[in-house]
């Protein structure tokens, strides 16, 4: 008699009573799980489909018509929002920043890297202890000394002035993941290298750095992440709106415009799209990051 | 033989040079400009600044009360968190941690929140805690809950703030659920399955195994949500601003105000300390709390 044939007929003793109540609570337990795993991933994800259902509605019927699809969808809120809204400017901006911010985070972090973990000078580890302590401690307020440095240096609503201070901003990160890369190379790699006549750029540029791929794909997740939802930054640096990035543009946009909701909720589709995007191809390599790095500590 | 010796060192430090100056002059120039400015009475512009001495932090300590009040918000929405967010993120985590099926999909799902901006999030829930259009105030005259016809979360002085609060879990929950699903999967299965060939019943598991293997994690969760949640920001620009009469104001709002709004940089900077060092002092005591948790289990 298998167990199968046991369940389908009625259960003829104590003993085979007790295994169907104990599988039909491991399965009322099972669903209980998936129900409540299953409303909270609904409550992730409604605010977000209700505002792109906002966004495709028209300014009299959003808020009157309440249900999450929408008839007719007005595609050309997005048109609108792109040109007159400004959100082709902000998403260029924002584009821009991400792109040179994060070049400029594996460019310096990782040289940088290179230098404390496989050559030798005097307040080497000084100078890496240094700019990891940052990373630990936060510092409020640092931004006002910031404005008054880039006010100094002429860098206040400049591109210049709002990039580089991003790029310190990733260092500390980049150079202690880069570091923990180039410090697993083995030596030999490095001699045969040198042997054939490569100087120190050539052995980091063509043997280190390829070692390094998955540090450099969570550092680029993670500063593209970092610059594309800054904000403060931007509202203390740039006052020049064709400078400005997406989420400085957003709050500019809602300042001046309070009452065209379905724009609004457009211009937000615009600005998270590249985001979502981005998250869905590279989460893997975030949650690696952020699971690594708090394990580690 | 020396001058190779000497060039070799200078493209050594070529390597850094980036990484040393972006560093310099954006963090470690900052850091010391806060405190030097924290002395002195200005107002950003003048050439001349007054020297005050500590009168900046005597201000900020005795005679701000609206300063205090900005640091109790920020407290209430970080109590919040630790308990509902973290709580609620830890049930899931040990869930998700058991099912096989969809475990990959939750983690996508639940992750995606904390991956958007503060101004975004801020934007969409503006939408649903709207007093007259909001999608809240909709669904609970669907419940037939009435009462709430125009009743604005945000606006609203004694609603507001767990308003904020709930705006900032729902943005946080997914962050916390990811690091303690990682602590929870580093523990070894063999441990929970020879505690269940004992005998041991779940809770008993759970009381004995995971959690005094997980309490690491706790504390990390903890000490960067603390951290993270006092220095709240985005949220509140893009939904109250600090309002109702300072119902929602936080630290970084009221430093913002000091500097940009009344254009005392000098009182500024020694807010941002004050704030440092309140923060310094709640990990200090949060990683005290730990070991000590630690070494009595």
């Amino acid at each position: 008699m298998t167990a199968h044939s046991s369940a389908l007929q009625r259960p003829t003793d104590k003993f085979q009573y007790q295994a169907l109540l104990y599988r039909a609570m491991h399965y009322a337990r099972h669903a209980l799980a998936h129900l409540i795993c299953l409303s909270v991933a609904a409550t992730c994800l409604f605010p977000l489909l209700w505002m792109l259902s906002s966004s495709l509605k028209t300014q009299s019927t959003v808020f009157s018509d309440m249900s999450l699809w929408v008839h007719q969808p007005l595609w050309n809120n997005y048109y609108v929002a792109w040109t007159r809204g400004n959100f082709g400017q902000y998403f260029f901006n924002s584009l821009f920043y991400t792109i040179v911010v994060v070049g400029g985070v594996i460019v310096t972090s990782s040289l940088a890297a290179y230098a404390f973990s496989r050559l030798r000078f005097p307040g080497r580890n000084f100078m890496f202890l240094l700019i990891i302590s940052t990373m630990m401690i936060p510092i409020p307020g640092s931004f006002i000394a910031l404005y008054v440095l880039l006010v100094k240096l002429h860098l206040v609503d400049t591109r210049l002035g709002y990039i580089l201070p991003q790029i310190n901003g990733g260092l500390a990160l980049g150079v202690f993941l880069f570091k923990t890369f180039f410090d697993k190379m083995p030596q030999d790699l490095e001699d045969a290298a040198r042997i054939d006549g490569c100087n120190k750029f050539q052995v980091y540029w063509h043997v280190a750095m390829p070692l390094a791929k998955p540090a450099i794909a969570v550092l680029i997740v993670f500063n593209a992440l970092a610059v594309w939802n800054e904000y403060l930054l931007a509202f203390l640096v740039l006052s020049d709106q064709s400078l400005m990035p997406l989420q400085r543009g957003l709050m500019v946009f809602q300042g001046s415009l309070i009452t065209d909701y379905p724009l609004l909720m457009a211009g937000i589709a615009i600005s998270i799209a590249p985001i979502v995007a981005l998250y869905l191809l590279m989460q893997r390599y975030i949650v690696a990051g952020i699971t690594a790095g708090a394990l580690k500590m | 033989m020396k001058k190779y010796r000497a060039r070799d060192l200078v493209t050594t430090y070529l390597f850094v040079l980036p990484g040393i100056l972006l560093f310099s002059l954006f963090s470690l120039f900052p850091f010391f400009k806060v405190f030097q400015l924290s002395v002195f009475d200005w107002d950003g512009i003048a050439t001349h600044m007054r020297f005050v001495g500590l009168a900046n932090f005597h201000t900020a300590l005795f005679r701000d009360p609206s300063w205090w009040n900005s640091i109790q918000n920020a407290g209430v929405i970080t109590l919040l968190s630790l308990t509902f967010q973290n709580v609620l993120a830890l049930i899931l985590a040990l869930i998700v941690d058991r099912e096989i099926r969809g475990k990959h999909f939750y983690r996508v799902v639940f992750y995606l929140p904390p991956v958007l901006s503060g101004i975004v999030v801020g934007l969409v829930w503006n939408w649903i805690f709207n007093g007259s259009h909001g999608l809240l105030n909709h669904a609970l005259k669907g419940l037939g809950i009435g009462g709430f016809e125009h009743f604005s979360w945000l606006g609203e002085p004694k609603t507001a703030l767990y308003a904020v609060s709930v705006i900032h879990m729902w943005k946080g929950f997914g962050w916390g659920f990811v690091i303690l699903l990682a602590g929870l999967q580093a523990i070894p299965r063999e441990l929970n399955e020879a505690a269940r060939v004992d005998g041991a019943g779940e809770w008993r598991i759970f009381t004995r195994i995971t959690v005094p293997l997980m309490i690491p994690v706790f504390s990390l969760v903890s000490i960067l949500t603390i951290l993270g949640t006092m220095q709240i920001y985005d949220i509140i620009v893009s939904t109250t601003n600090g309002g109702p009469a300072g119902h929602t104001d936080v630290p970084i709002t009221q430093i913002l105000l000091a500097m940009e709004g009344s254009a005392r940089f000098g009182y500024a900077c020694s807010l941002g300390i004050v704030f440092g060092i309140i923060l310094l002092a709640v990990s200090l005591v949060q990683m005290r709390l730990s070991k000590w948790s630690s070494r009595y289990s």
